[in-house]
């Protein structure tokens, strides 16, 4: 299964794969300038750079084999999707409880700030082939491989 | 603090209508020309501080920028330039050598552009390369007074040879003036299109041993780098006496550039600036210099060609012609557009004299001398596109470099700030943070990518001219015309006006 890898080296910290993954998960998701201006609240991005200069990195949920997100989850909310193995988060389900956000190791769950009752996380956006934030990065610094794959 | 008269040289226009304050513009900017103020959740710039490198206009996701000349008009004077008024305060102001990067970029006239390629109609037909095999292949290095052929075998032992698939190469830009990310993605495209790249004169940096049959590695005045391993790592061996920005003056590297890599590259402390020698200070005469040359062609058992480096200057053809008899393998010459990484800006745009020129001098010289078998030419100094490189082969040249082509390839936009070392694209620096922009994958496709096209032109040219084999043009200035040159300057080069 294909995965989204980080290679740090090249990471030049834009946070170009935020934007564009908040407005991919927005209203317009074929307009920037519109999700991000005429929206009535711009989506949370489900990447996030983390940095400490040189260093930096973007990091969104790395769907794990054994995820302890989908295990502590109370409600089932959270589930893998059987064809891409991505670990989605149902909204109708979730109530908030923000146990996902605790036990996750990678800090990748967030709490989605439009509602402020329901998390968000990535959701692997493969319907448009490539992830967001893969197909955005300017200098391929996030890139998607089978499993397995060097970092 | 008195006042300053700087103003700014661009201005920065950002279009609110489109800007989402996603602050790459600040991220990306190490000029820090715009800022974000959270307080008041809004974006500002500070046009002095802009060099007009695109990267915050390229980055800009919604495309919300513009950057312009800034509209600061003198009254008109022919003599006294906007350019040559500035110098002045900036001078005033603090009392130094005015710096700059890359190549001359005063209106002097650019002979290409004065000289016109042939092609064939009726009398004799042209070739579609897309059909017809067409040969570009390039060899460089000294060629034997005679072939003997036994049994239709060759016995004639060649000198040693450097190979090119096509007749371009990278030309010398050392690690230190450039990151390594940047050497990396030229060594990696010219493995990948048969060419070489060179090394400049900061040694060789370990990671790039593994390129090292497409090196060529030089040696200048202050030797950096230069031991054992390393002149017989590379597939060839060049001096280094001149570069076309700077005739006269060695390499400046500043201290802050020679970080620890850099110094163990250069063999030298880290933190020290690195200052060549103006002259090699054991070549006062071509006699001294055959005694370089062969003692690198003994360091490394007369298996690899040795390459002299010189500037075009006033006497080209005539310093051209010692080299040769010096035992040099191949002449590389650097005209007066050369580029780089530091130079006064006085000697940039004053000192030598054009390539074009330079090159059909020194042709003309080492045939009228009949030594022009024993050193192949390569010309440097401006060569911008695939047709620069046709008129420089009929010329007379056997191969050109391209320095500012190959950097603008990896993303370069020309700002000229390379000496300041915050090159915004992570070429013309060694900050970790701007180095890490140059994703070398990237910048070697990018390269690469270059030659194949020039290649692809070179062999349509050809084509049209129904000449199937670059040899064949080699110093053929017959396939050329002038055109607005005066009879002198049709006289150097060697060609007739266009019509006649
Ligand atoms: S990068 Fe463009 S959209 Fe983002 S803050 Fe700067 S000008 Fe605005
Ligand atoms: S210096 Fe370059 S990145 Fe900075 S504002 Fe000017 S054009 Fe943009
Ligand atoms: S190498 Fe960098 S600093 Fe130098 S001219 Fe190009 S973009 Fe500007």
């Amino acid at each position: 299964m294909k995965r989204i890898y980080a290679q740090e080296k090249y990471c030049i910290g834009c946070r170009l794969c935020e934007i564009y993954c908040a407005a991919v998960h927005s209203e317009y998701p074929d307009d920037l300038v519109k999700a991000f201006k005429k929206a009535a609240m711009v989506p949370t991005p489900r990447v996030k750079v983390e940095e400490e200069r040189p260093l930096s990195f973007a990091l969104q949920c790395r769907h794990c084999e054994e995820p302890h997100c989908l295990k502590a989850c109370i409600t089932g909310a959270m589930y893998r999707d059987e064809e891409t193995g991505a670990i989605l988060n149902d909204k109708e389900r979730c109530v908030g409880c923000w146990t996902c956000i605790l036990v996750c190791p990678y800090g990748a769950i967030f709490k989605d700030e439009i509602t402020g009752k329901v998390v968000t996380k990535c959701d692997f956006c493969l319907h448009m082939g490539q992830p967001a934030c893969v197909e955005h990065c300017p200098n391929g610094a996030l890139q998607l491989k089978e499993e397995g794959g060097d970092e | 603090m008195s006042l300053s008269m700087i103003t700014p040289e661009f201005l920065i226009e950002r279009n609110l209508e489109r800007c989402i304050k996603c602050q790459v513009c600040v991220r990306q900017c190490a000029n820090e020309a715009h800022r974000y103020d959270a307080e008041t959740d809004t974006l500002s710039c500070d046009d002095l501080a802009c060099v007009g490198c695109h990267r915050c206009v390229t980055l800009c996701p919604t495309k919300a920028l513009t950057i312009r000349k800034f509209p600061l008009e003198f009254r008109t004077n022919a003599n006294w330039t906007p350019d040559a008024i500035k110098a002045i305060y900036k001078q005033a102001e603090t009392g130094g050598i005015l710096l700059t990067g890359m190549g001359n970029d005063k209106p002097y006239p650019i002979y290409w552009d004065h000289l016109l390629l042939n092609a064939s109609q009726v009398t004799n037909p042209s070739i579609d390369p897309l059909r017809e095999p067409m040969e570009v292949k390039t060899f460089l290095g000294r060629k034997p007074e005679a072939l003997e052929i036994k049994d239709g075998k060759l016995k004639t032992k060649l000198p040693p040879q450097l190979e090119l698939d096509v007749p371009v190469m990278f030309s010398a830009m050392s690690f230190g003036s450039i990151s390594l990310n940047a050497v990396k993605s030229l060594a990696a495209a010219a493995r990948e299109a048969g060419t070489f790249f060179n090394t400049g004169e900061g040694g060789l940096h370990q990671d790039l041993y593994e390129y090292g049959e497409n090196a060529i590695v030089q040696v200048a005045s202050g030797r950096f780098g230069v031991h054992y391993e390393y002149l017989n790592a590379g597939a060839a061996i060049e001096i280094k006496i001149g570069q076309g920005a700077k005739p006269g003056i060695g390499g400046h590297l500043p201290g802050e550039k020679v970080g620890k890599e850099v110094s163990e590259t250069r063999m030298i402390p880290e933190g020290s600036d690195a200052l060549s020698p103006a002259p090699h200070h054991d070549i006062y005469s071509i006699e001294d210099l055959r005694q370089l040359i062969y003692s690198l062609k003994e360091a490394t058992r007369y298996e690899k060609p040795v390459a002299v480096k010189i500037a075009a200057v006033h006497n080209v053809a005539a310093i051209a012609s010692g080299i040769a008899r010096a035992g040099a393998d191949i002449i590389t010459i650097d005209g007066f557009r050369g580029g780089t990484g530091a130079t006064p800006l006085c000697t940039r745009d004053n000192v030598g004299i054009p390539i074009e020129l330079a090159l059909a001098a020194v042709d003309s010289r080492l045939r009228s001398e009949s030594i022009r078998h024993q050193v192949s030419l390569v010309i440097a100094g401006s060569v911008r596109n695939s047709a620069d490189v046709m008129k420089a082969i009929a010329l007379g040249a056997d191969a050109v470099y391209i320095g500012s082509a190959a950097l603008l390839a990896l993303g370069c936009h020309m700002c000229q700030k390379c000496y300041t070392g915050k090159c915004n694209w992570g070429i013309a620096t060694q900050d970790p943070n701007l180095v890490k922009r140059l994703n070398p994958e990237i910048g070697a496709r990018r390269a690469a990518n270059l030659l194949r096209a020039w290649k692809h032109e070179i062999k349509e040219m050809l084509g049209g001219m129904g000449i199937n084999a670059l040899e064949s043009l080699r110093g053929n200035r017959l396939m050329l015309r002038g055109v607005g040159l005066t009879e002198k300057e049709l006289e150097i080069l060697g060609v007739k006006a266009a019509g006649e």
